[in-house]
């Protein structure tokens, strides 16, 4: 049984950083002419809400990555009958990327997504925003960007609902379920 | 019979003929066809769907345009494939076929594609395959080729967007077509408004009628207001006791021209399975011009095939998201 938790996160609060991050980052790193991608379906929602609060920092259509695909774990999990096709409407060769998800925990997502954006060619540098990211990595991989650190217990996990409104939760996930 | 096409919660497992499949499913199929649209668009145009699978094409039948699509769609979901010439093979030397599937299966294979002049072929090898190996039908005798209705049925939904509305026109050597006899159980089950088929009536089946399809001696009358014509090959090699005097003739009633696909509706669309007898079942300026989607037929077959390879390897389950 999963009891909805009342979230004190700010989610303006958590664009704002996530925003003012990215564009510190890219200037630091004179990282021109990004190109934003956002994964299926939270990091989409999470990337178009981005994009109006990075001052003209991306000027790209935003490229939308489905790592149904590329998941590990696809032999258990099997297919999943309404995969939309990723879009990037953008050559990603050479090209500095802009990598958004809603929330980073074990990086398997993340992992697949790199796996895809390289079969479309070989970007110059990826740059991984996440709105909120919590413990329990299980890959070696790290958000560049965060706009938030949720310490969570391993029978809780946080879910992003949306696109309108853009909200999160914490739910309890029930061992005997 | 059909059944053997499902597992017990009613996914596919073999993929042998449309009957037995209900819309649902062969919508699903058309939508995971369309989810691997873009991956042609990709520098590396393969996903690692199938890797470390390994997918046998077993034809006992010649075709070139059926296996290299299916080769093209295994390799595009990384699966490693083998290509097996039956010709040339033990089952040439008096080995059985259910030996040779003994001995493939002990190479650890995890997938038959079967093409085989006699029909129902593929059940038979599905009924004796374990139970973690899938098997497709690549075409068998007169009987069926769903791939090839299927990569229809995709071509006719990108032009037309739904079936319900649709007339659509079946043209020539119904009695052999194994293409046919699939594209009619298909569009009947995705709804398709009106079924007709065109063809003299030596090269129609008995009791065609059940199918519930309009049956049309005369191509003018049956082309008229048509929104897809579906010419089919004529199979010279099945032409044996005179169903036809000449194909001269046979192209003077029944071959597609101009001047008779100006009956069918101005936005019409023409389709063959290929390869085309030109001259025979329609001519070159049709088969080029501007109503022909002939050459997208071709590319929706790898789409396609590559549906029913993931779909029959793999268990749909809703949730495709990992736990946050």
């Amino acid at each position: 049984m999963n009891i909805p938790q009342p979230v004190s996160l700010n989610i303006d609060a958590l664009f704002r950083n996530l925003a003012t991050g990215l564009n510190q980052r890219m200037a630091e790193q004179e990282r021109n002419k990004p190109a934003m991608i956002g994964i299926h379906t939270g990091g989409v929602w999470v990337a178009e809400r981005l994009l109006n609060q990075l001052d003209n920092l991306v000027s790209d259509p935003l490229g939308v990555l489905n790592i149904a695909y590329y998941r590990d774990d696809f032999t258990r999990i099997g297919m999943h009958p309404q995969v939309q096709p990723s879009q990037l409407p953008f050559s990603v060769a050479d090209r500095h990327i802009i990598l958004v998800d809603d929330v980073l925990y074990t990086g398997r997502t993340v992992r697949a997504a790199l796996n895809e954006i390289f079969d479309y060619g070989r970007p110059a540098s990826v740059t991984l925003a996440a709105l909120v990211e919590r413990a329990g990595r299980e890959l070696p991989i790290q958000a560049d960007v965060v706009g938030h650190h949720l310490d969570l217990a391993p029978n809780e996990q946080v879910k992003l609902t949306g696109p309108d409104p853009l909200q999160f939760s914490i739910q309890y996930i029930d061992p005997t379920e | 019979m059909s059944n053997l096409q499902l597992d017990q919660n009613g996914q596919l497992r073999h993929f042998l003929s449309i009957q037995g499949l209900n819309r649902e499913l062969l919508t699903r199929i058309l939508d995971t066809a369309e989810s691997f649209s873009t991956i042609g668009a990709q520098h590396v145009k393969k996903v690692p769907l199938l890797r470390g699978k390994t997918i046998v094409n077993l034809f006992f039948e010649n075709s070139t345009r059926t296996l290299s699509t299916f080769e093209l769609a295994a390799k595009r979901l990384s699966a490693d494939v083998m290509n097996l010439n039956v010709r040339t093979s033990s089952t040439q030397k008096g080995e059985s076929l259910l030996d040779t599937l003994r001995s493939l299966e002990a190479m650890h294979c995890d997938m038959f594609v079967v093409r085989h002049s006699d029909s129902g072929a593929a059940y038979f090898i599905a009924r004796h395959v374990p139970s973690h190996v899938s098997v497709i039908n690549a075409g068998d005798g007169c009987h069926s080729h769903p791939s090839q209705a299927m990569l229809d049925m995709l071509t006719i939904r990108r032009h037309k967007g739904s079936f319900p509305n649709l007339r659509v026109a079946i043209v020539g050597d119904i009695l052999h077509s194994r293409v046919a006899r699939s594209e009619i159980h298909a569009l009947a089950t995705l709804g398709t408004g009106e079924i007709r088929v065109i063809a003299p009536r030596t090269l129609l089946p008995r009791n065609v009628e059940s199918l519930g399809v309009h049956i049309f001696h005369d191509m003018r009358a049956g082309l008229k207001g048509v929104d897809v014509v579906i010419t089919l090959r004529l199979q010279r090699e099945r032409m044996e006791g005179a169903r036809l005097p000449s194909e001269r003739e046979y192209f003077q009633l029944y071959g597609l021209t101009e001047e008779k696909l100006a009956l069918a509706r101005p936005e019409a669309i023409v389709m063959h399975p290929g390869p085309i007898n030109r001259g025979i079942e329609i001519e070159s300026a049709v088969a080029d011009g501007p109503h022909s989607v002939i050459l997208e037929q071709v590319s929706h077959g790898i789409a396609i095939r590559m549906a029913v390879m993931a779909m029959t390897m793999q268990i749909p389950v809703p949730e495709a998201k990992e736990a946050r």
